[in-house]
């Protein structure tokens, strides 16, 4: 059961991020954004749901994908556009872009341009929780892909050992990159893995946001108490290629139609009309909200001014070394 | 002053730190109850508790990675790995993570993270376990990098990493671990980095060299001392950050240049100070700068082969000579 505030909240959040990552998918044609940009479309309910049930105080960890989490937890669309533009008024001061979204101040410890470089990350932010004696929780959010790496199995067995305040959210989109999953993966739940590690393991609709609500707050209710981590398993869909020169030889156009039938705003906007929670008219207006909200931001970041090249070498270290490096 | 170990000058700092800093804490592979192999933070938990003096598995690349994640949120880690070789297995959370997170994020984070640990020869470990690898972490940028040579440097830099807001790698080296020397009592003596340390003046060379081989290279000095060649042995002490200028300054004086170290010559850093110094003192220079290190093959095994791979005392005898021309 999620209040109404904050199913509002959740389903704005998901609007934000839809039209911020439909936006840089346009900039990007457009020519405006360099390197490239992997969006989050498709997967919104997770970064949301998972976010609205955090403070500012709790910790997550991102991915390449991340553009999402970073809306989610911290709610600065101008400097996230700014950043995707490499502007000086970006999150990194145009030091980062797409992959390297972060905002400490609000608990982001930062997008990883490393499958799975950011899951021991988030575990230190669980310690350091735990060391303190707080309440805060630290939320890494990785994809699929990083299952197979070591520093998931690693950080799920430092977690557990430790009981640490941690909770792990795979994205499964399905494929890492353009292998799917059960080409790369031994298992078909990857929540199953959370057996070898002796925490609960949840599988649950990643594009149900009340599936996900449920799960993340038995894993935070665990993590407060003291009882340690747990994995939740998100099952869902990207419907954008891996990056914006995908050129998606491993789906079929009908798989990519289905999932965006499934589409998880729609599906929560349907849940709250059913439910009589909100009207359409006022989901119409956070929809169009949103949509302003995106353009003023591109608007505010394409008349940032450029990062000034004579500091190219501020913030390698905490002070100025000078020449003596 | 108290006379001390090179190991035990290292536990006492790391003691000293944790008593005024509650929010330093310790972690590593067989550092709780049994103080670490070289006993470099023995009796650490029974004075602070298994809370902040950790044993961690063997997930090296996942325990740093909760070091720079316990650093960004507000924590002074120190993480010790066993063998520096061990370095290689985290070497993601090291090279891309801690050493990019403050600049990639705009300034806006800090990592005060120290990794230490032993490098070096001197117990027979073969190829896996007698690496010197200060080198890769000289390229990378946003690592700062220490290598104590001495009981009172390993205290004195020690202290200035625990309390720097950057990642540090503070690489100690096995066989000086129980050598002794006298340490300031001054629980804030603190030697700042990139200062190197003019340990013997001289005239007509400089040895430029690191850990154990500052004393090697200071016997290479008595020995040519006898044949009337004055040495100047300098230790960078740090060398990210460099003190550069104080060996362009000794070179200006000397006209040559030595540098020796454990690691490898090739691409070590030698080269890098060989390169600076060519570059900005190029018409001081009396002959081409000489480095000496370990041959470009994996550390053998056995003693005799160990032994022909590094460089000996008479290599930098010879080195020296060979730029003086004698």
């Amino acid at each position: 059961m999620i209040k109404k505030e904050r199913l509002i909240w959740i389903y704005t959040k998901m609007n934000e991020i839809r039209k911020f990552e439909e936006k840089a998918w346009k900039l990007f044609e457009e020519n405006k954004l360099r390197g490239s940009v992997h969006l989050y479309i498709g997967e919104e309910a997770i970064a949301a749901t998972v976010c609205s049930l955090l403070t500012d105080a709790d910790y997550i960890t991102s991915t390449h994908r991340g553009h999402g989490h970073g809306i989610a937890k911290s709610g600065d669309i101008k400097s996230a556009m700014a950043e995707l533009m490499g502007k000086e008024t970006g999150f990194c001061k145009g030091r980062g872009g797409s992959m390297h979204i972060a905002d400490l101040e609000k608990g982001n410890l930062g997008a990883n341009a490393i499958v799975g470089g950011g899951i021991p990350i988030a575990v230190g932010g669980a310690l350091a929780a735990q060391l303190k004696g707080t309440d805060q929780v630290s939320v890494s959010f990785f994809g699929d892909g990083a299952s197979n790496q070591g520093t998931f199995h690693e950080s799920l067995n430092l977690a557990s050992v430790w009981k640490l305040p941690a909770i792990f959210i795979c994205e499964n989109n399905q494929f890492a990159i353009s292998v799917p999953v059960a080409q790369s993966t031994s298992v078909k739940d990857i929540s199953v893995r959370s057996k070898g590690y002796d925490m609960p393991g949840y599988t649950v609709d990643g594009n149900d946001v009340l599936a996900i609500n449920e799960a993340m707050e038995k894993a935070i209710k665990r993590a407060k108490k003291g009882g340690g981590p747990t994995l939740i398993e998100c099952k869902t869909y990207r419907w954008k290629g891996h990056w914006t020169g995908d050129p998606e030889i491993y789906r079929s156009r009908e798989e990519v139609a289905e999932w965006i039938e499934k589409c998880p705003i729609k599906r929560l906007r349907k849940h709250m009309i059913d439910e009589k929670i909100a009207s359409a008219k006022e989901l119409d207006a956070i929809e169009a909200k949103a949509q302003a909200d995106v353009d003023e931001a591109t608007q505010f970041a394409l008349n940032s001014p450029e990062p000034d090249t004579a500091k190219v070498m501020d913030d390698v270290f905490f002070e100025e070394l000078g020449g003596a490096v | 002053m108290s006379k001390k170990t090179y190991a035990m000058a290292i536990r006492d700092c790391i003691a000293e730190e944790m008593r005024k800093d509650s929010n330093i804490f310790i972690m590593g592979e067989d550092i709780a109850e049994q103080g670490g192999i070289f006993s470099c933070t023995r009796g650490l938990l029974e004075e602070f508790g298994p809370e902040l003096v950790r044993n961690t598995p063997i997930s090296e690349n996942s325990f740093v990675g909760a070091g720079i994640g316990a650093a960004c949120a507000g924590l002074r880690p120190i993480v010790e790995l066993m063998y520096m070789d061990f370095v290689y297995v985290a070497m993601d959370q090291l090279l891309n993570q801690a050493a990019k997170i403050r600049y990639m994020f705009g300034g806006k984070a800090k990592v005060p993270l120290v990794i230490r640990g032993q490098q070096g020869i001197g117990r027979g470990n073969a190829g896996q376990h007698s690496q010197s690898v200060e080198a890769l972490f000289m390229h990378i940028p946003g690592l700062k990098v220490a290598l104590p040579s001495t009981p009172a440097d390993a205290a004195g830099l020690l202290r200035t990493a625990i309390r720097d807001d950057n990642p540090v790698m503070f690489f100690e080296h096995k066989a000086l671990y129980a050598t002794k020397g006298e340490v300031p009592d001054d629980e804030d003596f603190a030697i700042p980095f990139g200062q190197a340390n003019v340990i013997k003046q001289g005239t007509d060379a400089t040895i430029v060299a690191t850990l154990y081989y500052v004393d090697k290279a200071l016997k290479a000095a008595e020995i040519l001392e006898k044949e009337g060649i004055s040495c100047e042995v300098i230790d960078p002490r740090t060398i990210v950050p460099l003190d550069i200028d104080t060996i362009i300054g000794s070179v200006e004086k000397t006209g040559r240049l030595i540098i020796v170290h454990e690691a490898h010559k090739t691409g070590g850093v030698g080269a890098e100070i060989a390169s600076q110094v060519t570059e900005n003192a190029f018409m001081y220079l009396d002959a081409p700068p000489q480095r000496l290190g370990a041959k470009q093959c994996t550390l053998p095994f056995n003693l005799g082969l160990e032994n022909a791979v590094i460089p000996q005392i008479e290599d930098i005898v010879k080195a020296v000579k060979k730029t003086t021309y004698k």
